[in-house]
């Protein structure tokens, strides 16, 4: 080997990132954080127009957005069939987790491939299939209807937290539990409960977001009566010019940040648990 | 001895029982996911004796056959588009110092948390005839009259790939994260350059990766509805709009059932490639039992 070659090969980094490579990857982390960073000036904008940059700065349109009846409505029924989503899937899910992580029962593959597969279903798929059913059952148009319809769509994200947490237990510390004298349920309750709590409001957390954010199946069984908000987002972004947006969207932007610190603190919950048991 | 026996038996007797968990969960998918799919199928298949009709008509006019493929292209080339953006942060990711990694991982998790109806609006926002991108090049003089980059194949293509990018870089992330960099230093040894280091070791290194997120994000792609719907213009629908359209508009319910069951294939047929080749298990999370 050349003097001049072993100087090169010894000076090789394989960390090293040139500046070309920090111009491409910079540049798409700005292509995919910029234009939701923008909305926040633009919900600044107090005109009846969306302009940029906005000529008037004021809180108006957050304003208006908390005080107009038809907006606090559809937040309203967001909320309320995304927080009964969140436990009819999460209590399923705990169940589901329990049985498939620790039973020892054949077709536990088969199971786990059927409750994955809402997943690869296409959602408009899933919204004609529950458009066809409920309308049967005279459900279009209620928050049943959409949670039933939700249900499925959220279960495989309420059980792939809970399984990964399931999975990484400790057994004997419900053993030893069992041993002091407690029964089955006041196992659970006292022991296995409290130390997989992190997975389990993870997996609330994420069926809750996934309820809250849903559009293609709302759209279809929405109807007028039970109208969530991304619903009536569609309808404003589709047919309307609504200065609102910037700011709703602004809201969402910040409801996001909460949720990833929220998460982020029960994930660090759980690695803390894993370890220390 | 014995004690130790009795409670082994115990918690068989638990373990048997332990399927009886599941039956709830079961039971909510049969009611409310299979039988409502089964009931599309039945629907498209019925009306009200045995037809093929429908699917037929699908295969025998040219303006579906011309969707099922503008369907596949669009989602081929937003797949290719999402590695091309994905691909330089994923390599980055692995090679960074803490802080920056941490910066990068927080920008990426963040715009994949947030709402899909929000990131397809801040789009419209930028893209539109007025929008950020026209405003700032109309007021620098760079351009006379406004782009038209919105309700077009562009407006699709930048915002699928806005939503897929984040797909595509933790799969690749987590497999690079795998592989010894001192790979990279023996190849520079053997003396390969920076280029030939890339091709013949770190790229196919990462291979599995790619195809992880790729396929994955092509399954999502073929079934897409929101961005094409709002960033799209008439020649941009896929199957999913016009299926939308057939039940809302011309109440078509047979045949927007038949066109369901096709786009339901397509995806399986995908999808049967990513479980053969990568496994169920990667859609957990890369968790294997």
């Amino acid at each position: 080997m050349s003097r001049r070659s072993r100087k090169k090969a010894a000076r090789f980094d394989p960390l090293h990132i040139g500046w070309p490579l920090w111009l491409v990857s910079g540049s798409a982390i700005f292509f995919l954080i910029a234009p939701v960073l923008l909305l926040i000036p633009m919900s600044l904008g107090s005109a009846e127009i969306i302009e940029f940059p906005p000529s008037k700065i004021g809180l108006d349109q957050y304003h208006k957005f908390f005080n107009h009846p038809a907006w606090q409505r559809a937040v309203l029924n967001s909320l309320q069939v995304s927080a009964m989503t969140a436990v009819v899937s999460t209590f399923l899910g705990l169940l589901a987790s329990l049985g498939l992580v620790r039973g020892k029962f054949r077709g536990k593959g088969l199971i786990n491939a059927f409750i994955v597969s809402p997943m690869i279903v296409p959602i408009i798929v899933l919204g004609l299939a529950f458009y066809i059913s409920l309308a049967k059952l005279g459900l279009l148009g209620t928050k049943l209807g959409l949670v039933l319809a939700y249900t499925p769509l959220t279960l495989p994200f309420s059980v792939l937290p809970i399984s990964a947490t399931l999975r990484g237990f400790d057994r004997s510390l419900e053993h030893a539990a069992r041993i002091l004298g407690a029964n089955r349920f006041q196992t659970f309750a006292k022991v296995t409960f409290p130390i997989i709590r992190p997975g389990v409001l993870t997996g609330a957390i994420f069926a809750f977001m996934i309820a809250f954010d849903e559009v293609v199946i709302a759209l279809f069984i929405c109807g007028t009566t039970a109208v969530t908000l991304p619903k009536k987002m569609w309808d404003v972004i589709r047919y309307e010019i609504e200065p609102m947006l910037p700011a709703i969207s602004t809201l969402l932007f910040l409801l996001a940040i909460i949720i990833l610190v929220l998460v982020g603190f029960l994930q660090q919950r759980i690695t803390r648990r894993m370890t220390t048991s | 001895m014995t004690e130790k026996s009795a409670s082994n038996s115990f918690w068989q007797r638990v373990e048997g029982r332990q399927f009886l968990l599941v039956v709830p969960a079961l039971l909510a998918l049969l009611l409310l996911f299979a039988f409502p799919i089964s009931s599309v199928l039945l629907k498209s298949l019925f009306s009200p004796d045995f037809t093929l009709k429908h699917y037929i008509y699908f295969f025998k006019t040219p303006l579906y056959s011309r969707v099922l493929w503008i369907t596949f292209q669009i989602s081929i080339l937003s797949t290719l588009s999402a590695l091309i953006v994905g691909y330089p942060i994923a390599y980055v990711l692995r090679r960074a110092k803490p802080g920056i990694r941490n910066f990068f991982l927080l920008a990426i998790t963040l715009s994949f948390m947030i709402s899909l109806l929000v990131r397809n609006y801040s789009w419209i926002i930028v893209l539109q005839r007025n929008g950020v991108i026209n405003s700032v090049l109309g007021t620098l003089g760079l351009i006379d009259a406004p782009l038209k980059i919105l309700h077009n194949k562009f407006g699709v293509m930048v915002g699928m790939t806005h939503i897929f990018v984040p797909y595509i870089v933790f799969p690749i992330y987590s497999v690079m994260m795998g592989v010894d960099l001192n790979l990279e230093k023996a190849a520079q040894n053997l003396g390969a350059n920076r280029w030939q280091t890339f091709w013949r070791v770190s790229f196919p290194l990462s291979l599995p990766g790619i195809g992880a997120g790729a396929l994955l994000v092509f399954i999502m792609a073929l079934g897409f509805f929101i961005t094409p719907a709002l960033l799209g213009g008439r020649k941009e629908q896929m199957l999913s709009n016009l299926i939308q359209i057939q039940i809302v508009d011309l109440l078509n319910w047979p045949f927007a059932s038949a066109m369901s069951l096709i786009l339901l294939i397509a995806t399986l047929i995908v999808f049967s490639v990513y479980n053969r080749y990568l496994g169920l298990e990667r859609l957990w999370g890369g968790v294997k039992q």
